[in-house]
């Protein structure tokens, strides 16, 4: 005999997936609206998707929102591997290290936004892409560092072990064991941290400084001009982006085990 | 002329190690000292615990000593890295590379030795060859049986011809089938390849069969070395005696002069320099049933198992305790359970052990 469920539990899940899913749903379906008023539905069409491509503001945006995710998540990976393998070994202060790495997961992101936009300007450092770059590293940091650190748990300290007891040194070990088991964790983290980037308002909306624009921007800036067809397209083609890359860190972060 | 015999292959030289700081400190290894001989099959053995694997730590290098040397063919390489070390590992987890296959894993020891890429080519081919894994290069670990890591894993250790081979349990992830099969082909290869062999068990039947000297150790020490005859017929202590094969422990005092008065009141006649509390040690294969009245002993029969090429009896000493008795001969006449019998312990299967 089954266990007996609860009454209603698909019920309940169907709730649930449409209470998540629906307005994504609508705002896909709405980007191959042909009408020009983003809530009336007339006919299909992909206009709306040619016109974004064409548009040299969305163009100029989407070229920044990319070069800040690139430069920030190598940045912040590179950081997170360091940070993952001087934690490895237990130390006095390790746990608060941890803590420390994953602030930014926990601290308002408006509060750090607002308080590093201050620093900034107090600083005289120049609003703009470099200032965005610096304050994306600092909260992509916990997006690299935890599949990192969660693959390097997996790795057995034998293996290591056993490239020394066969002649090869700390960095040779590094190189020809560590790393190459490490990899599929470090594009894992690279590709969250990414993605985490591309999606940010806040911090890039306090950092951009006149004239410069990420997607997420331009999507706000456009918004208050009222709803259009352009601006679900544009947020179809972004959510469709970021769910491969999540589902593709997903995919490496559980690669040969 | 004279002839300067050669350095051991292994020489281990009051070596301590504790683990944990201040009062937290246990220490693993309690100035262990010992020798193993050029191309000799030497095995650690032992209970769970007792420092087998740390000891072979400090020879690989992984672990360093609080105190003590190690030199391996007469070069001390206690202050050496892993990496600068002549001895290779067998891990008991095997530790082979999964990103790499099998042939990749074999060569890793070559090309970090900076070997040409022909020598390497050819010497890998050998050397699976000699573990019957040449069919399989192209897999990765991952892809393979237990018995076929342990291969590659052995043909990896083997590959650059170390002086010395560390085998910790190899075997413990085996089968009992393969696990004989392994040891046959172990014993042959360290025959063929000549090379000495550091082996650790904590299987006392494993390291009688293979080993030309057996090490046994207990809580950080070695009580006893010598050839496997030597420890299962001759223990030194009473925890040799009872932690290699089935004993009968009979505790005693000793008398001056010769013979052990058992705490039953029974003299047994043997032969010992000892004084004070003693235990007089014998194999259940060295006692003899006879009729009651007439033996060492007196005895009743509990229970009688036979065995195929022996019966092995359960017996009941009057002051307590059992005792086990092999009757070599199934087809021989045994008592039924419940009738009281004689032991004959002759004189010269006794051991008397201190306490
Ligand atoms: N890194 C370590 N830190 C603290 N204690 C350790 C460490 N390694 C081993 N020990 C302790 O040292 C003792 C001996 O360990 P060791 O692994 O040498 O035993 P062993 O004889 O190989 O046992 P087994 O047969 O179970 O493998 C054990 O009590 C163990 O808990
Ligand atoms: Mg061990």
């Amino acid at each position: 005999m089954s266990p007996r469920r609860f009454p209603f539990t698909r019920e309940t899940a169907l709730l649930v997936l449409a209470y998540l899913y629906v307005p994504v749903a609508v705002l896909i379906v709405y980007s191959f609206n042909a009408n020009r008023t983003a809530t009336v539905w007339t006919h299909a069409s992909v206009d709306w998707y040619g016109r974004i491509l064409v548009n040299p503001s969305i163009q100029a945006a989407a070229w920044n929102s990319l070069v800040i995710a690139v430069c920030a998540a190598t940045a912040a990976t590179v950081l997170a591997l360091l940070a993952a393998l001087a934690t490895r070994r237990a130390f006095l202060g390790r746990g608060a290290s941890e803590a420390v790495l994953n602030m930014p997961l926990i601290l308002p992101e408006i509060v750090v936004a607002v308080a590093t936009l201050i620093l900034f300007v107090s600083l005289g450092v120049k609003l703009g892409l470099g200032a965005m770059v610096a304050a994306h590293t600092a909260f992509c940091i916990p997006f690299a560092y935890l599949p990192i650190r969660a693959r390097l748990e997996g790795i057995s300290g034998t293996y290591e072990e056993a490239a020394h007891d066969l002649y090869a040194n700390r960095v040779r070990t590094f190189r020809r064991v560590t790393m190459p088991l490490l990899w599929p964790g470090v594009m894992a983290g690279f590709t969250l941290a990414f993605v985490t980037s591309l999606d940010d308002f806040l911090t890039s909306f306090f950092l951009a400084g006149p004239g410069m624009t990420t997607l997420p921007v331009y999507i706000f800036s456009a918004i208050r001009a009222g709803i259009s067809p352009e601006i679900n397209a544009i947020s179809a083609v972004m959510l469709v982006v970021s769910v491969l890359l999540v589902s593709l860190s997903f995919f490496l972060g559980r690669l040969r085990r | 002329m004279t002839q300067v015999p050669p350095s051991p292959a292994v020489s281990i030289r009051t070596v301590s190690k504790s683990f944990g700081k201040g009062i937290y400190a246990f220490r693993v290894l309690d100035d262990v000292s010992l020798d193993i001989g050029r191309r000799e099959f030497f095995t650690l053995l032992g209970p769970s615990g007792c420092g087998k694997t740390t000891l072979l730590r400090l020879i690989a290098g992984f672990e360093t000593a609080d105190s003590g040397a190690i030199a391996i063919e007469g070069e001390d390489v206690t202050a050496r890295p892993p990496f600068h070390r002549p001895v290779n590992t067998v891990f008991q987890s095997y530790a082979l590379f999964p990103h790499l296959t099998v042939e990749q894993n074999v060569a890793f020891a070559l090309e970090e030795q900076g070997m040409a890429r022909d020598a390497i080519r050819r010497r890998v081919g050998e050397a699976l060859e000699m573990m019957r894994m040449g069919a399989f290069a192209r897999r990765r670990p991952a892809e393979l049986s237990g018995g076929q890591q342990q291969r590659v894993a052995l043909a990896r250790a083997l590959a650059p011809r170390p002086r010395v081979l560390l085998l910790d349990e190899p075997l413990s992830a085996l089968d009992l089938k393969l696990r004989k099969e392994m040891q046959i082909e172990l014993k042959m290869l360290q025959e063929e390849a000549g090379i000495t062999f550091l082996f650790v068990t904590h299987d006392q039947e494993e390291a009688l069969t293979l080993s030309d000297r057996v090490a046994v150790m207990q809580s950080g020490r070695i009580l006893q070395m010598g050839s496997p005859r030597e420890i299962y017929e001759a223990p030194t202590h009473r925890f040799v005696a009872d932690f290699i094969g089935d004993i009968n422990l009979l505790d005693g005092e000793a008398l001056p002069g010769g013979g052990v008065r058992l705490d039953s009141g029974t003299v047994l006649p043997a032969a010992h320099a000892a004084s004070g509390r003693v235990t007089v040690a014998i194999r259940p294969e060295r006692a003899r049933l006879v009729p009651a009245g007439t033996g060492a002993l007196e005895a009743t029969l509990v229970h009688s198992a036979y065995l195929g090429t022996a019966m092995l009896h359960k017996l009941e000493l009057p002051v307590g305790g059992t005792f086990l008795l092999r009757q070599s001969d199934p087809a021989e006449a045994a008592p039924e359970a419940g009738r009281r019998v004689g032991l004959s312990l002759p004189g010269e299967a006794l051991r008397v052990l201190a306490q």
